[in-house]
């Protein structure tokens, strides 16, 4: 099962090896990583999306995470009420005929088509995991040609 | 001040007096430095081996070892010591040259990525980019090694900033938001830990190296008797409860005894105290301790329910810990019933081994426990021998019994050995070494012998890799692949460094020999001729239930 972490790191070089280097050391399975300053410029904001096979494994990832010196504080999202979106970029196929058609579609989920361009249209969407898929799938009879996501970026409230 | 003396006046502030490295290239200002200082330093003839006796210095004595490596091959050499230090929780500083710093990735004469290297294996480590910082990062480094759970720490020092200039200051706390250890229990977990003790029928203690780590042994005395409770312990944990104790146990787990693991199989409520309920202690986890409730007491969050599902959870120092319940305890149980049944155990399976034509490797080390009176500090190897040793030595008291229990190293016992008499002069030091595992660090017998320190090696010369030849034998069928050792003159070896050497291949020769070491104020090596294929019993076999044990039961 996936679970969404967030780690607030002293913003040190190295630091993204030690976490990467602790779940590749141990096992853990990383889905995807997003990393920032913070409006601290010592401390980095990590977010962390896991899979987990179950509840142990997770807290095991928690405290492992802890326990490096680094780390100033580990968030799990599981069981807490949070914000969380995703950026993508897509490139489908586009032509003169469903350019409209696509737009449309782009329109309907908030997302905008950055570029179209001989034969392949740029979309940018930001949302929730769910409605990028939801997305994604619609765009998938057009052709997507590349995708390109920055991974999830959560914040709790 | 230039850095080098930075690092000298840092190491004099962090109270160290004794440092085991090797020079090279990029420590050449720090060595400079050296040569003036007022630090015991021991030249090893192997960095692996400063690394080994910097741990070996820190068990003995509870102090941060420290040691010191040049860039590339000697921080590489430095490896295979600190994850044994790591894996055991021993606290050592490793200072180690790097190249230049605007040399740093370019792939320059005796380069490596050392940080990155060592990640895995430290509990933290530093790349110095700035002299600024070199200070604060020495006493963060001693900071981090020796609290909460211990562990090596390694500074990386390009060859720039030990020449560079910058004034000297030393923190006089420090602070770091990111590590704070918890070294008290929780109120309210105390409280259910207590509730379940005295609630409990057939209790155990199951103590491990957290309790020699927190000093924890008096406490641990206290408790057992007081609620009336047999200790077992792991390999980590000898020496935090005396050997000789009617509530003792001895040594849980694979070469455990039979007794102890009945009981941790039997018992309704384990108390683990800083020990981590490692593969080679549980063996399989569906059948282990089915019927017992656990109360788990570790510094470290993470050992807590990472192999084992625990009932009370309590983070904390082992020590600590201890004085909490004991405070708390207002009632004990009664298990009159529980000790009578250990007792029975006791008498139906003790630890056996049966006399053939030479030497046993068993007898050899009762005979340095009896010659030596509970009063030396006893290093081991790996192998075979390590675990005669976790057998047949009685041990007596904490920091005398000095082995590589997580890594399992092969040649960490002789130069530990080294590193425990630098810290214990008064002490008589015994490595129980076996012949595979005295050749991988069998150059320090230059160190000791120009150093002066005599530390006594008792080698059960069995002429095998004799664990691997052990499940060989029993899981292998009998196919001895590589584990048939061509081995020198350990006496003429010994001889050829200006040590001493005895050659023992008769029972009555032993004891004499053990007492000739001991009087000689040199190092030595006696060289036991000891029964070739005799087994480590009793064994569970890897992966099975820890009461299904194989030989060895009376």
């Amino acid at each position: 099962m996936r679970h969404t972490i967030s780690v607030l790191v002293e913003n040190k070089f190295g630091v993204l090896a030690r976490v990467s280097g602790l779940f590749s050391a141990r096992g853990y399975n990383i889905s995807s990583l997003a990393v920032s300053e913070t409006l601290d410029p010592d401390v980095s904001y990590m977010t962390i999306v896991v899979d987990a096979k179950d509840e142990a494994v997770l807290e095991q990832i928690k405290k492992q995470l802890n326990k490096l010196i680094d780390i100033i504080k580990v968030t799990d999202f599981t069981r807490k009420e949070h914000v969380e979106r995703e950026l993508i970029l897509v490139k489908v196929s586009c032509n003169a005929k469903n350019k409209a058609k696509i737009k449309a579609l782009v329109d309907k989920h908030e997302g905008a088509v950055i570029q179209c361009k001989n034969d392949t249209a740029i979309i940018e969407a930001v949302g929730e995991q769910a409605a990028i898929k939801q997305l994604l799938d619609n765009l998938d009879t057009f052709g997507v040609k590349e995708l390109v996501r920055t991974g999830k970026i959560a914040v709790a409230y | 001040m230039t850095g080098a003396q930075i690092l000298i006046e840092s190491l004099k502030k962090a109270g160290v007096e004794v440092i085991f490295g090797y020079p090279g290239g990029q420590v050449l200002p720090l060595f400079d430095k050296l040569y003036d200082a007022p630090f015991k330093f021991i030249l090893t003839r192997h960095e692996q081996a400063a690394a080994h006796a910097a741990d070996g210095y820190s068990r003995a004595t509870g102090r941060v070892g420290v040691c010191i490596a040049t860039s590339g091959p000697g921080a590489t050499n430095l490896i295979t010591g600190l994850a044994t230090a790591y894996m055991d929780s021993i606290p050592m500083v490793a200072i180690t040259g790097q190249v230049k710093s605007w040399l740093i990735g370019n792939d320059a004469f005796q380069e490596a990525d050392v940080t990155g290297i060592t990640r895995p294996i430290t509990k933290h480590n530093y790349l110095v980019k700035d002299i600024k910082d070199l200070s604060r990062i020495i006493a963060e480094a001693f900071y981090i090694a020796s609290t909460g759970r211990p562990g090596p720490v390694l500074i990386d020092v390009p060859t720039d900033i030990q020449q560079q200039e910058y004034e000297f200051s030393w923190p006089d706390s420090i602070e770091l938001r990111s590590y704070k250890p918890t070294l008290f229990g929780h109120p309210g977990q105390i409280k259910k830990a207590v509730k379940a003790i005295v609630a409990s029928k057939k209790p155990v203690i199951y103590a491990g190296g957290g309790c020699i780590t927190a000093g924890a042994h008096n406490e641990l005395k206290e408790f057992a008797e007081k609620i009336n409770a047999p200790v077992t312990l792991t390999l980590m944990g000898l020496g935090a409860f005396p050997a000789t104790h009617p509530l003792s146990l001895g040594m849980l787990g694979m070469h455990g005894t039979a007794y102890a693991n009945h009981s941790i199989m039997n018992a309704d409520l384990i108390i683990a105290i800083g020990a981590r309920f490692d593969d080679r202690v549980t063996g399989k986890l569906d059948t282990f301790a089915k019927g017992a409730n656990i109360i788990h007491i570790d510094i470290d969050p993470s050992s807590i329910s990472k192999n084992v599902a625990v009932h009370v959870p309590i983070v904390g120092d082992a020590r600590n810990v201890l004085g909490q319940i004991l405070e708390e305890l207002k009632k004990t149980p009664d298990t009159s019933d529980w000790i009578k049944t250990v007792e029975a155990w006791k008498k139906k399976h003790p630890l056996v081994y049966h006399s053939k034509g030479k030497i046993n490797p068993q007898y050899v080390i009762e005979q340095i426990g009896e010659a030596t009176q509970g009063d030396a500090v006893i290093a081991t190897e790996v192998g075979q021998h390590q675990m005669w040793a976790a057998q047949w030595y009685k041990v007596l008291h904490p920091r005398s019994f000095i082995s590589s229990g997580g890594l399992g190293t092969m040649g960490f016992g002789f130069p530990a050995a080294m590193g425990a008499k630098m810290g214990c002069p008064d002490k008589t030091v015994f490595d129980i070494a076996g012949d595979g595992s005295i050749q991988m660090n069998i150059q320090e017998l230059a160190t000791c012998v120009c150093n002066k320190i005599p530390v006594k090696v008792a080698i059960l010369n069995n002429g095998y890799l004799g664990m691997v030849r052990q499940w060989q034998e029993l899981f292998y069928k009998h196919r001895y692949a590589h584990t048939t050792l061509y081995n020198p003159d350990f006496v003429k070896v010994a001889e050829a460094y200006g040590g001493v050497g005895i050659r023992v291949t008769k029972k009555e020769d032993v004891r004499p020999a053990i007492d000739k070491a001991i009087a000689t104020d040199n190092v030595v090596f006696i060289d036991f001729h000891v029964e070739p294929e005799e087994n480590v019993f009793p064994m569970v076999p890897a992966g099975e239930s820890i009461d299904k044990m194989i030989g060895g039961l009376a």
